[in-house]
């Protein structure tokens, strides 16, 4: 039985792996950057499914480590010359995980709605100081920066085409996907959804949960600043906006429509998510969130499962 | 540098002002999470169509008290209407599905007005222009009449949840949601006319505020976030500790930005939760839990 899962899941992986890294090269260039961006928002609301769907806390506040992470990897993109690629990373890295420290200490002391509460006003926090500090952060105009070149050092570089960044965005999700997947099997990923299932009886088995839960945040912070630094690199340029809490709504919404608790379905949501707004945009242009709210809203009463969540357990055998 | 004694009491003054605002839309949102257990994302929104209603029936009638009648009892309408339809399906889950579901209706509110009313800031005259003299200021008076109305609805309310029939029935509610079903409270119409009363209590306080401000669509989303910060620093679920919390706040922010931009006073309340969530997480203005 476990060599079969083993194998139907692997050969699954393999074909969705497949069938995304073909994309790029039948796909005309507007849908190659939509692909490419489905993986980044697919990054981040999978980051916050270790939060939501394994450690049952929800956190309103991932728009602070996606933004750190942007505004990190603007940082080292503009003050360094010539740019490089893994400085930009372990610099968004650093941001993400220092403001991930920061939140975590407060807002894990507290549970379930009031810690939802928190992270969202902490993510506000970011985003006044990120807006206000004009002088370092270009305020409300941004910053703007070049791409840097796909390069490892003494070997080659070359520029990034919007072939290769999906590649590159492809290869670091599914990097990131087989991490967490097995972080969440390990010891550690064990106590955490212990934590979601009767936190007072995970202490009393002898588990600091605070600092299990502080881990958990820090962890998912670290990849929602991974995305953020993805994502700094596809549009060269950082904004306000990426701080703002809908950026924390959307991913919760992301984690609700695909299904919490299986990792790959908060991409899935986040191409359902995308899918929508493309559709619909068309017809209601700017508006589309009208609609979009609407079947959110009507999922979150009839199909609370979400769209993989039928596959909850087998996903996570 | 010398202390202005002037500037201190005039935004005193301009900090209790704000501060009973705040405290209007912020008893509205901790009405509905203590009885309810419903985090209302969407009762900024419902702060942004009270004062686009005011608006409306300001123009057609002209009378500004009629609009603040009219405008209350409408986004009332809309609240309950919103209760039975997204919330009432909801009774008995995970809390936290209320969260999204509110978050949901605020994007279709505030996309809805939006698209109806246009991104163009709509202006609300002021209902007396009259002004009194404080120190080199000529104050409006209208911002103390918002003050003393602000404070007469949260009085009123009060009242009503200590004496009124109906009022009792919501605090038996509170206290104990399956003994009151037993005692023949029908406890799901006790949810709905809270989140009704909610509503309409955050519509008039958008009506209130609309001439200080202009309306615009996203009017809603300053004041969710500083009503967040109140409720929780006031205390979840406390009306008083929420009224308190309110003035507290904006009396420092008013202060803070006598020295600082006022988008940088905003720091002060978030200074202000930091610490509440460090010593006090139950909420600073309630009393300590046994």
């Amino acid at each position: 039985m476990r060599s079969r899962h083993a194998l139907a899941y692997w050969s699954g992986f393999s074909v969705v792996l497949l069938l995304l890294a073909a994309a790029p090269l039948v796909l005309p260039e507007y849908w190659r950057r939509f692909v490419t961006e489905i993986l980044i928002w697919g990054l981040l609301a999978m980051s916050s499914d270790i939060l939501i769907g394994y450690t049952g806390m929800v956190s309103f506040g991932h728009s602070a480590f996606f933004g750190l992470g942007v505004y990190g990897a603007a940082a080292a993109l503009l003050m360094v010359k010539p740019p490089s690629l893994w400085l930009a990373i372990v610099c968004g890295l650093v941001g993400a995980g220092a403001s991930a420290l920061f939140v975590a200490y407060f807002s894990t002391r507290l549970r379930d709605i009031y810690f939802a509460i928190t992270t969202l006003i902490f993510s506000q926090i970011f985003y006044v100081t990120i807006f206000t500090w004009t002088e370092v952060t270009g305020g409300e105009n941004g910053l703007s920066f070049r791409r840097p070149a796909l390069a490892l050092p003494g070997l080659f570089s070359t520029p990034f085409t919007t072939t290769s960044l999906h590649w590159f965005v492809l290869a670091v999700v599914a990097v990131s996907y087989l991490l967490l997947r097995r972080i969440m099997h390990s010891p550690f990923g064990m106590v955490l959804q212990s934590i979601r299932e009767n936190e007072a009886r995970t202490r009393a088995i002898g588990y600091a949960t605070q600092r299990y839960k502080i881990a958990a945040v820090m962890l998912s912070g670290l990849f929602a600043g991974l995305a953020g630094v993805l994502y700094a690199i596809q549009k060269s340029f950082a904004a306000p906006d990426f701080v703002f809490f809908l950026v924390s709504g959307q991913t919760v919404i992301f984690n609700v429509i695909g299904g919490i608790g299986t990792l790959v379905g908060p991409i899935v949501g986040a191409a359902f998510f995308l899918l929508l707004h493309e559709v619909f945009s068309r017809f209601f242009t700017e508006y589309y969130l009208i609609p979009v709210g609407i079947i959110f809203i009507a999922m979150v009463i009839f199909m609370p499962q979400g769209l993989l969540g039928f596959a909850r357990r087998w996903l996570n055998r | 540098m010398g202390i202005p004694l002037d500037l201190i009491l005039i935004q005193t003054v301009n900090g209790i002002v704000t501060g009973m605002i705040l405290a209007l839309v912020a008893s509205g949102l901790t009405l509905i999470f203590g009885i309810m257990d419903v985090v209302n994302f969407a009762h900024g929104e419902l702060f942004m169509l009270g004062a686009y209603f005011g608006v409306i029936v300001l123009t057609a009638t002209g009378s500004f008290w009629v609009a603040l009648v009219v405008a209350t009892l409408i986004v009332a309408l809309i609240g309950a209407a919103l209760q039975i339809t997204t919330l009432r399906p909801l009774i008995g889950r995970d809390p936290l599905t209320t969260i999204l579901t509110t978050f949901g209706i605020s994007l279709v509110l505030q996309n809805y007005a939006l698209w109806q009313f246009g991104p163009v800031a709509r202006k609300i005259q002021e209902p007396f222009s009259g002004h009194f003299p404080l120190f080199y200021l000529e104050y409006p008076v209208y911002r103390l009449v918002i003050a003393l109305l602000s404070a007469m609805i949260i009085g009123g309310l009060w009242v009503f949840l200590k004496f009124g029939k109906y009022g009792i029935w919501i605090r038996a509610t509170m206290q104990d949601r399956v003994m009151a079903e037993a005692m023949g409270i029908p406890v799901p119409w006790v949810y709905t006319a809270v989140f009704a009363i909610g509503a309409g209590m955050a519509a008039a306080s958008g009506v209130l505020f609309g001439p200080l401000v202009g309306v615009h669509h996203a009017m809603g989303l300053d004041w969710i976030l500083r009503a967040f910060i109140v409720v929780v620093v006031g205390g979840m679920g406390s009306l008083g500790g929420s009224v308190a919390a309110a003035i507290f706040i904006s009396l420092l922010e008013a202060y803070a930005s006598i020295w600082v931009s006022p988008a940088q006073a905003a720091i002060v309340s978030f200074v202000v939760l930091i610490l509440t969530l460090l010593f006090r997480p139950t909420g600073l203005f309630v009393p300590t839990p046994k």
